[in-house]
């Protein structure tokens, strides 16, 4: 039905949107990639020059790189692990005939609403805190030392808080997945004996094998570019114990005033993730058309 | 169905309630601090239920930090982006649902892989530009990098409810002489509240939270709430009674909305591909 008329004012309604998003991308990614390329501090203007790929050769030859490079792996990589361990776990819960799962569900989706600055001094004061944290009055009682999880184990800390924002998203994802599932191939499975072992890994698992490679490649988006969550617990630190790439990025370029090699990391970053974006993009692109 | 016995409903039950308890139990004890004296707050043995209530954190907060100044930024920042990006999403949607062409498809995917950018890729010539305008600090200019990071996800949350629209029904109002105008006025925009709702909906909560360019770009003057809890981790003496006042205040209206939106989150924040 789309006639010549129709798809010209298609076209013309599309364009404002595509044209900011076009200059949003291209303007500042292509500042950025000019600006790596320069000797470019704040603390010294006026001597800007050009060197050619030596911020990278910095960049990426810095020890810290390799530090926030692993920190980012490692949160990225534990925080999907337990959110989709936990998540097909609560989703497997909530399926079940349950009184008041209305009001549970929402008590479990709560967490994915709280901003990340909120969420994350709540926890280190109020739960992790070493003296009157809720944990060390737990291990207190229990007969334990308590744990200074700031100092002692750094990075578990912020995982452990950014897990907590992200359970609920993977499990009400998951459970909408799950509630798809066939209600006559349950039957059939029953009415042929099928343990719930040999169900979960024959049946619920492949069935959910698409939402949770969406799960992992939009977690993975995000979490790549955790920020907020070290800036008000850690700063980074102690060191660079908790210092990721976003982190890093920001230090070179707030705190130290080096455009140059901010810039680098910039770009590394956006490498990092396209490598990501590639498999998302292809993924959706495919249910697009289905 | 009776297939389920009743003690397997009361043993899910009951361990349904304990887990999500336990997933919920820090704002419920973010919550109950909130109302704790500073002293209560930092007791061990910790208070649960019994101790002396109290409102004058709430008040505190007010009367030291403003609160209804960022409270007010948060609501101006996270609506006004989300009205910029409608006004730009909805004729691209429309254009796209109902006068598809062959590129459609893949300039969707491109909005979507602008999304996928990481901010930090883009701080410092953002930075930069904002400080050479006059626009770090200022609420236009978050509402404008809030309105263009959100932009892909409005465009493909509309998109998605506009193709739902039967096309049968705008067939039958053109063959009746129905004008584009009338066309939308009529037949389209009562289809398509629902859809754009929810998309304001998950729009304002992604907004509202979002803490990466409001905590780089503002300081106080435009400061939303993001920025200002931020401010509390400071370690200027122990205000934990006050963080949890503030916090609780920060993240109330947004829950609420959030748990009306429960259903359309699924949709919007997986671009449609799990509905």
């Amino acid at each position: 039905m789309a006639t010549r008329q129709s798809t010209f004012l298609g076209r013309i309604l599309a364009a404002p949107s595509i044209l900011v998003l076009f200059l949003w991308m291209i303007v500042p990614l292509g500042m950025t990639i000019w600006f790596s390329l320069l000797r470019y501090n704040l603390l010294d203007p006026g001597n800007e020059s050009f060197i050619g790929a030596l911020n990278y050769e910095y960049f990426l030859t810095d020890p810290a790189f390799f530090t926030a490079l692993g920190n980012t792996l490692l949160l990225v990589g534990s925080v999907l692990l337990i959110t989709i361990v936990g998540g097909i776990l609560v989703a497997l819960l909530m399926d079940q005939p349950i009184f008041g799962q209305g009001v549970v569900r929402l008590f479990i989706i709560a967490p994915f609403f709280v901003m990340p600055t909120v969420s994350a001094l709540v926890w280190k004061n109020l739960l992790m805190h070493p003296v009157s944290g809720l944990f060390a009055w737990i291990a207190t009682s229990l007969g334990f030392q308590p744990v200074d999880w700031f100092s002692n184990a750094p990075l578990f800390s912020v995982i452990l808080i950014v897990a907590w924002q992200w359970l609920p998203f993977a499990a009400l994802i998951l459970l909408t997945a799950l509630q798809s599932l066939d209600g006559e191939q349950k039957e059939a499975a029953q009415m042929d004996g099928v343990g719930p072992f040999s169900f979960f890994f024959y049946i619920v698992l492949p069935h959910l094998a698409r939402a949770i490679t969406v799960v992992i490649l939009i977690e993975t988006i995000f979490l790549l570019s955790v920020f907020a969550e070290i800036f008000v617990t850690t700063g980074g630190g102690p060191g660079l114990a908790t210092t990721n790439i976003a982190f890093l990025v920001y230090a070179q370029a707030l705190l130290q005033y080096d455009v140059g090699g901010a810039s680098a990391g910039g770009i590394v970053a956006v490498v990092l993730a396209n490598i990501v974006a590639a498999f998302m993009v292809r993924l959706i692109g495919k249910n697009l058309e289905a | 169905m009776a297939v389920y016995s009743v003690r397997r409903q009361v043993t899910m039950t009951i361990l349904a309630w304990i887990v999500g308890l336990a997933i919920f139990f820090p704002i419920l004890w973010m919550v109950l601090t909130s109302f704790k004296t500073e002293l209560d707050a930092f007791s061990t043995p910790p208070q649960f239920l019994f101790f002396h209530w109290t409102l004058e954190n709430y008040a505190e907060v007010q009367e030291r930090s403003h609160y209804f100044h960022h409270a007010l930024n948060s609501i101006i920042l996270s609506f006004g982006s989300t009205l910029v990006a409608l006004l730009f999403a909805i004729p691209a949607a429309w254009g796209m649902a109902f006068s598809p062409t062959k590129r459609t498809r893949s300039t969707l995917l491109w909005m979507l892989s602008t999304k996928m950018m990481p901010p930090v890729g883009v701080l410092v010539p953002i930075y930069l530009i904002f400080r050479d305008l006059g626009m770090l600090d200022s609420r236009f200019g978050l509402i404008m990098v809030l309105f263009l990071g959100n932009l892909p996800i409005v465009v493909w949350m509309l998109y998605t409810y506009f193709k739902e629209i039967p096309r049968d029904i705008l067939e039958a109002a053109r063959m009746d002489g129905a004008t584009i105008g009338k066309e939308i006025i009529y037949i389209l925009a009562p289809m398509a509240i629902p859809g754009i709702a929810s998309t304001v909906l998950l729009n304002v909560i992604l907004a509202w939270n979002e803490a990466f360019w409001t905590l780089n770009l503002t300081t106080s003057e435009a400061a939303p709430l993001t920025t200002f809890i931020a401010s509390y981790s400071s370690p200027e003496g122990l205000f934990w009674a006050k963080l949890s006042a503030a916090s609780t205040l920060a993240i109330a209206p947004i829950m609420v909305l959030g748990w009306f939106s429960q259903k359309q989150l699924v949709r919007g924040l997986t671009f449609g591909a799990v509905k």
